[in-house]
Parts: structure tokens; C-alpha cells; sequence
């Protein structure tokens, strides 16, 4: 973009003013530091110009919105058409609770729901197993048959919204709830929008909620992708996520690469059980955090838009201009929150969803100023979504696509965070794809390393979190923090109780065998698994079933 | 013959939830800081986490948890090591635990609650000077 | 009652507690271990040793099982590497046992081998006699098989049990030789992966080439821990291996040579303690001659022993 001759002039300039007009001031007020460093450890110059993006080719880096690689953004008017869609992830209790709090979200302006579900159902017990004591709807919703998802979106016309679940082990099991609630809506599955996370891999990596071992686990996931493609056509079938990779611990480099990677290996297992890439792919979708570097944010979604249009459309030959797409979700970096002055989580939060909004978000969650302390409260929430209104109609961002483009510090961030990512990449491919990276332990090592090393360089002072290490005030403990209702647990017993007494047990017992017998061939599961749930089969005794005979996943542990 | 004492630490996750960063990140820094570190992994009972406590004979247990059920889970390990004759372990918790729990929690016997934001410094001088034997 | 006593009782709690005076070199621990010694020499002692990521902590959490299904209750040891910067360390074994952490007949013990030479072999051999006093009919010893200390523990066990696997890049080569030598039972474990077979023939080369006559064959077993697969096999071959020791005569010997080995240990660190504790001036100053040149430490020794015996 920039001829070699007005480059040479440059670089003359900037070794002279680096050596007159910077020198005396530094001899007189030096800088504050003798080096600087982005949020994820990336060194920081003191200028960018032309000189430091003097490789990039407009048309095949950056391109236009809309088309291919699409770094500036998916989408052929991105916010000037419509903006984001605004999704706070929420639901706690039972049913009934979240029901209402989703009613008064959607009165609220929100346009799309994001379930959120207890433990004991993301890990497959119903409330009345041993460990889910004390679990029973503290982080989310407990769903323990299709009678709960019923009352769960009773009242919402699932043709008009689009839902989001955060659910991966048990995925199949609540997509196919979630047809069945809209069937009885008289709603046919190919009218329904949406995601499942069904994302396995960072689960082994980062979240924990794991079932079964890989092998099987990934067969769910491309059974769910190859059922979806025929009759759920509007269904995003899996929320790759960089979210939890990098509430773990990992820089902003490691959360493109090892969720890319992840990705690359849903699309080849997808192949190799058959399907055509350009089938599946359009449905991929992924889900990003935002932390506080702004503009080291910015380049990353942009980073990470450009590699996976490259890796799709060179490695894996994709067609569709939809399967070059990374289309994703983004939340705001929980683990950026502090307990400390949780008010200054409100301006954190703005920070990182700008930066979402800034990267070309296809939808986001901002956090509530809360949450280090507890599930947030109705206000917090409500401050939240505020947020993301005010940067939407008031901030002016909007109004343009992609305005950090151009920018010298951005593009180079943007370049040399694709260029460590695509290594890491190389790397793991080396070890033989993300799963084997996952058995050995690589890719946890890593994150662990860059989790620890963060943790040190607060301890020593080198990173400054305000109000936590530096500007500490005497606090006065908070006030009005939610309380989840301590019944829900004898509530959902109780329900459970009910259900088991009152529904047909034998068309119970046919329907799960059906689905044990269909689990040891290789056979589609998400037939036998809808049969299951509409003949009211808990979500315990469908994945107990799937345990007998695909096992349980022990994790590989790093420090 | 001189004796030398190792502080050893059992650093457990009661619960379901898969979040176990702080607790990896503390293993580190107490080994760093030159205690044995015991590590259980994931969803561990309080029975469970008892008996290893009991078997590893370790002067503290560390618990973990960001669910929300440490109203629960936490005074249930309390009341197993009373139970087992073992309660001169020192015990503390950290995690997602709002303030308002925190005295209840000490009144069952943690000796102390880290929220979100603590120093591991801080951590380590607690353990270090609060060890019972 | 005192610690030993409690054991006798089978008192769990006073179990953990003698181990930890045994690594603190605590004297209460000593005088438990005389009165615990002469209800020792019941426990059969697997050790279990291979490289990092090899797979041992799930291979010993589906043996125990496998024991505990004939009735037997096992105690384990696992050491793992103390930090030589900071004197912690990090022990994960239990992790993968956890299924075992509630069977009333089984025991677990991690420990961190704090460095000191030959130190940890000690320890653990003391433990192992609080285990097997305790009553435990097989004690499982595993380390991670990376230095001389860690074969120096396992070469104590009475049958010893090398892990293997496939593609961890440690061809057969590569392992150090005298590990090698004290296996003998071969388990390559994560047989299901690539290369099983090859490494399983490596071994058979490398027996081959060693020339060794042997009286009984190091058999080589396919295992995959996590899912159970081959363990069964893995347990016959360690019952007839300790068959083989008993019926032979041979067991007696090997425990009578480490008897030995661990007397004449103690002997020296005994007999070292004694030396410098009423000779610690004499010897400084012999030290800072052999530093200046102006004697040799032979003749440092000749003065040194002729003056004490």
C-alpha cells in the first residue's frame, strides 16, 4: 500500500526523531516504564506507522465487509443495518423463575434469550442426584425432564425468538427438548433460530463440564450437525469458545488459536463422518471474551475473522462464502470483574464491549458489576444491557464499519496476532490436532503458564487492576445481592417425584433401551434421543444410558 | 536428628463446577512457596475430600468453588472432620462467596473466606501463620 | 496408646500421622517403627515406575481395583518430584484415583521426595512398613521413572512393574538402561494408540540383545488404564511373577538382600552422624587443607580414622 521510496523517507524520519525531538524528553521525563506490554503480554512500541503494516495488501488482508477474508467485518453494512443482537445469558431457580426473568428481558428490549443452566443438568444429573446437592439451580435453570423446559418457555413463541443454551455435554439432549417444546407450540423444528454451545473440546481445556470420553462425545456433536442440516436448518449447532479458554488464564493469542483449533477439529471429525463441508460449516458459529485492551481486543476478533476464513477456504477448500464466515458471539470478561469496588466493573464492562462492538460482534452479553460477588441482580442486569444500548445509540461506533481499520498500531496487532495464533496452530497440528493436544496436556500447560504468570505479575505490581493492587478503599460489604431461593432443590425433587409416578414408565424404559441399542451402533442419536424426551425420560436417566455404554471422560491434569 | 516441617495442603473442588483456575494458580504459588500441595481435581464430595484430607494428614484444606453451594458443601466438610476427629485441619475457602455468607461460613468453622482479587500473598502468610501443629 | 499402637488398631488417622513424622526424620517415628517392625514382611510390594505422562497413577487406580475385586486391600504410595528451588511440590496422583478415595480397604499416600539423597527411598520404605504393619496385603509403590532415586525406590519392591508408551518419543533406546534391567513386567500402556505393537517388539529386540538367561521372563502386557482394558492380564502376570519369587525361594533372598541394603544404609548415616557430630572442628579443619593443597584427602581419611577408631 505504501510505495518503497516514501518508506525509506519514513523510516529516515523516525530514526530522526526517535534521536532528537524523543531523546531530549526522555533524558529530561523518562518513560514510565522501559518496556510496555498489551493486556496479553504482547511488547508495545512506541509509535506505529506506515513502516510497521509496509507488508499489507489491502484487497487480500483486508478486503470489504462482506466478503472474503472478511477482517473488516461479516456482514455488508454491519451496524447501519441492524446491530447486534443483545443477549444477557441469565436463568437461575426453577423454571417458573426464569420464565419470568426472561419475559421481563425480552419487555426490556433485549432481542434473544441466553439459557443459562445448573450444573447438575450441564453435567447430565437430575436434581436429585448425590452430587447435585447444593447445585440445584445456583448458576443457572435445573432442567430435569421436558416438563421443566415446558414451563421454561411457556408463554414465548419460539418461532419469534432466537435462544442461545449454554450447554455442551447434555447438548443433544436439550436441543431435542427444545424441539419438542416447540412442537407442542405447534412450531415446526426448521422455524427455529438459535445456538447450542456443544462445544467439548474447551470443556476438557478450561470449563469442566464434561461427560463422556472424546471419541464418543464428538459423535454427538456431528450427529447433532448432520440432524440439524436436515431439519433444523436455522440452528447454530455449536458455539466454538474461546470464552472459557480464556477465563482460564490464556492471552489473547492463545484464546484465537486454541479455539480455531478446536474448530479445525469439529470440521474435520464433520468430514470424517461424512459430511460435506459447505454443509455444516454456515452453522458454525463461535463465542469470544472481551478483556480490557482495547485496541488489543479489536485486533484480535479481526485476527481471528481473517485466519478462519484463510484456514477454511485453503485448508479445507470451502465453497460457500457462508463457511469462510466467523460469525460470533461475544461476553465480557468475568475474570476481569473484582470483588473490590464492584462499580468499577461497570466501566470495565463498557470498555470490553466496546471493543466487541469495535471487532464486529454479531451478538453480546455484558456482564452486571456484580458478578465477582454473586449471581447479579435485577438492576445489575439491568445497568448491563444499558450499557450496550447507550454504545449502540449513542456512542456514534455505529455508525461506520470497522472504523479502527487503517489504524497503524491496530493493523499490526491484527497481523501479529493471526501470525502467533496460525504458530500455535502449526503446533498442535504437529502434536495431531486438538484432541491429541487436549490427552497430552499441551494446550492446558500453556494456559495454566500464561494463568500463573498473570497471577505473579499482580503479586509483583507490574499489572495494576484499580482498586484491587492500587487506589484501595475500606469497603463497606455490599448490599441487595441475589439469593437463589435455598427450596429450588426440594422443589425440583419433589417435581421429579411426580413425573416418575404419574408418566407412562414403560414407554420410558422402551424408549431409553431403543437409545442404548442405537448408542453402541453408529447409527444418528438424535432420533432416539427426541423419542426419549418426549416420553419424559429425565435428562439423569438419558445420560446414565449413554454412560453405560460410551463411559466417563477423567481429565488430563496440568498445573 | 533435625526436623524439618513441611506444611502440606490439601487444595480440593467441592462441587460440580469446572472452574479451576484460582484453585491451580493457588497450588502453584503454595508450592512456590515451598508447601506440598495435594490436588483432588474436579467435583469432589465432602466425604471424599475428607478422607484424602485424613490419609495425606495435611494441616490445611484448601476448598474452591464458584457455584454458589458452599453454603452447603463447605459446613458439610466441617462437620466430617469433626466427625472423623480430625477438625485441628485448618480449612479455608475461596471462590464466588458474596459477604453475607462469610460469617455464617466462619461461624461453622473456615477459618477463612478469600474472595475474588486476594493477594496470594496474603493466602500463603494466613496458612503460614495459622497452621495448628 | 501411642502411634504404634493405634496402628495395631487399625487407626487410620495414627497411619498418616507416623508417615508424616517419618518425612519430617521426627525420633517419635523411629521409636514407633521398633515396635511396629516385627508385624512387617507381610505385604507383597509392587513398585511402579515409567516417564512422565505414561499413564502409572490410572494404571495403579484399575489395579487396586482389580486386587480389592479378590478381597485384598492395597496401600499406595505415590511419590512425586520435589521442587529442588523451593522444597514444595506438587502431588496430582490422587486425581486419578479418586474412585478408590472412599474404599475402606484402601489407603493412599502421596509424597514428595524432598530431595535429600537417598532420603525419599528411605521415607518410603518406611511407609511401607507402616502399611504393611497396618495390615495392607499388597503396598503399591509409584514413581515417576526420571532419576536414580526413583529406581533406587522401585528396586526395592519385590516385583516391579515398567510403563511404557507408545509415541511419548522415548523410544526404548532412550531410557535409561538400568531401568530397563529392574522390570520385571512390561506394561505398554495406551495400547490403543499408534505404535503399540512396535514398541511391544522393541522390548523383545532389547531382552533379545541383553543376553540375560532368564529365569523368569519379563512378560510384556497391552493396557489401556482409563478404560480398564488388559489389567486383568497386568494383575496374572504380577500374581504369578510373586509365585515365582515365592515358590523359588527367591523372594526370601531379594528380601533379605534389601535388609541389607537398608541396614547398611542406616549403618552409614548412622555411623556418618556419629563421626561428625564429635569430630565436626577436626574435620573442618582437615577440609580446609585438602583446599589448600597442603594434604591429600587419602591421607586426610588415614588421619581422621586413626585418631576416632
Amino acid at each position: 500500500m505504501f510505495d518503497k521510496e516514501s518508506l525509506k523517507k519514513l523510516e529516515q524520519e523516525k530514526t530522526r526523531w526517535e534521536s532528537t525531538t524523543v531523546d531530549k524528553v526522555i533524558k529530561k521525563t523518562p518513560e514510565r516504564h522501559e518496556k510496555f506490554y498489551t493486556g496479553s503480554n504482547l511488547e508495545v512500541d512506541r509509535l506505529y506507522t506506515p513502516l510497521d503494516v509496509q507488508e499489507l495488501d489491502y484487497m487480500k488482508d483486508l478486503g470489504f465487509p462482506g466478503e472474503y477474508p472478511y477482517t473488516r467485518g461479516i456482514q455488508p453494512t454491519m451496524y447501519r443495518g441492524r446491530f447486534w443482537t443483545m443477549r444477557q445469558y441469565a436463568g437461575f431457580g426453577t423454571a417458573e423463575e426464569s420464565n419470568e426473568r426472561y419475559k421481563y428481558l425480552l419487555s426490556q428490549g433485549q432481542t434473544g434469550l441466553s439459557v443459562a443452566f445448573d450444573l447438575p443438568t450441564q453435567i447430565g444429573y437430575d436434581s436429585d442426584h448425590p452430587l447435585a446437592q447444593g447445585e440445584v439451580g445456583k448458576v443457572g435453570v435445573a432442567i430435569d425432564s421436558l416438563k421443566d423446559m415446558e414451563i421454561l418457555f411457556d408463554g414465548i413463541p419460539l418461532d419469534q425468538v432466537s435462544t442461545s443454551m449454554t450447554i455442551n455435554a447434555p447438548a443433544s439432549v436439550l436441543l431435542a427438548m427444545y424441539i419438542a417444546v416447540a412442537e407442542k407450540q405447534g412450531v415446526s423444528a426448521d422455524k427455529l433460530s438459535g445456538t447450542i454451545q456443544n462445544d467439548i473440546l474447551k470443556e476438557y481445556v478450561a470449563r469442566g463440564t464434561y461427560i463422556f470420553p472424546p471419541e464418543p462425545s464428538m459423535r454427538l456433536i456431528t450427529n447433532i450437525f448432520e440432524f440439524c442440516s436436515k431439519h433444523v436448518p436455522k440452528w447454530n449447532t455449536i458455539s466454538i469458545s474461546g470464552y472459557h479458554i480464556r477465563e482460564a488464564g490464556a492471552t489473547a493469542v492463545q484464546e484465537v488459536a486454541f479455539t480455531l483449533a478446536n474448530g479445525i477439529a469439529y470440521v474435520e471429525a464433520a468430514i470424517k463422518a461424512g459430511l460435506d463441508v459447505d454443509e455444516f460449516a454456515p452453522r458454525l458459529s463461535f463465542f469470544f471474551n472481551a478483556h480490557n485492551d482495547l485496541l488489543e481486543e479489536v485486533a484480535k476478533f479481526r485476527a481471528a475473522r481473517r485466519l478462519w476464513a484463510r484456514i477454511m477456504k485453503e485448508r479445507f477448500k470451502a465453497k460457500n462464502p457462508k463457511s469462510m464466515m466467523l460469525r460470533f458471539h461475544t461476553q465480557t470478561g468475568g475474570s476481569t470483574l473484582t470483588a473490590q469496588q464492584p462499580d468499577n466493573n461497570i466501566v470495565r464492562v463498557t470498555i470490553q464491549a466496546l471493543a466487541a462492538v469495535l471487532g464486529g460482534t454479531q451478538s453480546l452479553h455484558t456482564n452486571s458489576r456484580d458478578e465477582a460477588l454473586a449471581l447479579p441482580t435485577e438492576e445489575s442486569v439491568r445497568i448491563a444491557l444499558r450499557t450496550q444500548q447507550i454504545i449502540a445509540y449513542e456512542s456514534g461506533v455505529t455508525e461506520t464499519i470497522d472504523p479502527l481499520a487503517g489504524s497503524y498500531y491496530v493493523e499490526h496487532l491484527t497481523n501479529l496476532i493471526e501470525q502467533k495464533a496460525m504458530e500455535y496452530i502449526q503446533k498442535i497440528d504437529e502434536l495431531g490436532g486438538a484432541p491429541k493436544a487436549i490427552e497430552k496436556g499441551y494446550i492446558q500447560q500453556e494456559i495454566q503458564d500464561s494463568a500463573y504468570r498473570y497471577q505473579q505479575e499482580i503479586e509483583s505490581g507490574r499489572r495494576i487492576v484499580v482498586g484491587v493492587n492500587k487506589f484501595q478503599i475500606e469497603e463497606e460489604p455490599p448490599k441487595n445481592l441475589l439469593k437463589v431461593n435455598p427450596e429450588v432443590e426440594k422443589i425440583q425433587k419433589k417435581k421429579l417425584e411426580t413425573l416418575r409416578a404419574t408418566r407412562d414408565n414403560i414407554a420410558v424404559q422402551n424408549a431409553l433401551e431403543e437409545l442404548s441399542k442405537k448408542a453402541a451402533t453408529d447409527e444418528n442419536l438424535m432420533p432416539s434421543i427426541i423419542n426419549c424426551v418426549k416420553a419424559y425420560a429425565t435428562l439423569g436417566e438419558i445420560c446414565d444410558t449413554l454412560r453405560r455404554v460410551f463411559g466417563e471422560y477423567k481429565a488430563t491434569v496440568t498445573f | 536428628m533435625q526436623e524439618t516441617k513441611t506444611i502440606r495442603v490439601l487444595i480440593a473442588k467441592p462441587g460440580l463446577d469446572g472452574h479451576d483456575r484460582g484453585a491451580k494458580v493457588i497450588a502453584r504459588a503454595l508450592r512456590d512457596a515451598g508447601m506440598e500441595v495435594i490436588y483432588t481435581g474436579l467435583r469432589q464430595t465432602p466425604e471424599q475430600i475428607v478422607e484424602a484430607a485424613i490419609q495425606e494428614d495435611v494441616d490445611v484444606i484448601g476448598l474452591s468453588i464458584l457455584s454458589g453451594a458452599h453454603n452447603v458443601l463447605f459446613p458439610r466438610v466441617i462437620e466430617l472432620l469433626r466427625e472423623k476427629g480430625a477438625d485441628d485441619i485448618l480449612v479455608v475457602g475461596g471462590g464466588v462467596i458474596p459477604h453475607d455468607d462469610i460469617p455464617y461460613l466462619k461461624e461453622c468453622g473456615i477459618a477463612e473466606i478469600f474472595t475474588p482479587g486476594t493477594p496470594i500473598s496474603q493466602i500463603v502468610e494466613f496458612i503460614k501463620n495459622n497452621v495448628k501443629k | 496408646m501411642d502411634l504404634a499402637e493405634k496402628i495395631l488398631q487399625k487407626d487410620k488417622r495414627a497411619v498418616a500421622r507416623l508417615i508424616t513424622l517419618i518425612e519430617r526424620e521426627n525420633l517419635e517415628a523411629r521409636e514407633a517403627l521398633k515396635k511396629l517392625y516385627k508385624y512387617t514382611g507381610n505385604s507383597f510390594v509392587i513398585g511402579i515406575t515409567g516417564p512422565p505422562g505414561a499413564g502409572k497413577s490410572s494404571l495403579v487406580n484399575e489395579l487396586a481395583k482389580k486386587i480389592r475385586e479378590k478381597g485384598k486391600t492395597v496401600g499406595i504410595i505415590a511419590v512425586d518430584p520435589t521442587s529442588p528451588f523451593t522444597g514444595g511440590a506438587l502431588l496430582g496422583d490422587r486425581i486419578r484415583m479418586q474412585d478408590l478415595t472412599l474404599d475402606e480397604g484402601i489407603f493412599i499416600r502421596s509424597m514428595g521426595s524432598r530431595g535429600s539423597l537417598g532420603g525419599i527411598t528411605k521415607a518410603a520404605y518406611d511407609a511401607v512398613k507402616v502399611l504393611d504393619a497396618y495390615g495392607m496385603d499388597y503396598v503399591i509403590i509409584e514413581t515417576v521413572g526420571v532419576g536414580q532415586t526413583e529406581i533406587d525406590i522401585v528396586k526395592l519392591a519385590d516385583t516391579v512393574v515398567l510403563v511404557l508408551v507408545p509415541g511419548l518419543g522415548d523410544d526404548v533406546q532412550a531410557i535409561k538402561a538400568g531401568i530397563m534391567e529392574i522390570a520385571d513386567i512390561f506394561a505398554v500402556n495406551k495400547s490403543d494408540r499408534e505404535g503399540a505393537d512396535r514398541l511391544v517388539h522393541e522390548i523383545e529386540m532389547m531382552m533379545e540383545l541383553s543376553q540375560k538367561d532368564f529365569d523368569f521372563r519379563p512378560p510384556i502386557v497391552k493396557t489401556v488404564a482409563v478404560t480398564g482394558e488388559g489389567i486383568d492380564v497386568l494383575e496374572c502376570r504380577i500374581s504369578e511373577h510373586l509365585d515365582y519369587l515365592c515358590k523359588n525361594g527367591i523372594l526370601e533372598q531379594k528380601r533379605k538382600t534389601r535388609v541389607k541394603e537398608e541396614f547398611m544404609e542406616l549403618l552409614k548415616e548412622h555411623i556418618t552422624r556419629l563421626i561428625l557430630q564429635k569430630n565436626e572442628s577436626k574435620i573442618d579443619m582437615l577440609v580446609r587443607d585438602i583446599s589448600n593443597r597442603t594434604v591429600d584427602p587419602y591421607t586426610a581419611l588415614d588421619i581422621l580414622t586413626k585418631e576416632i577408631f
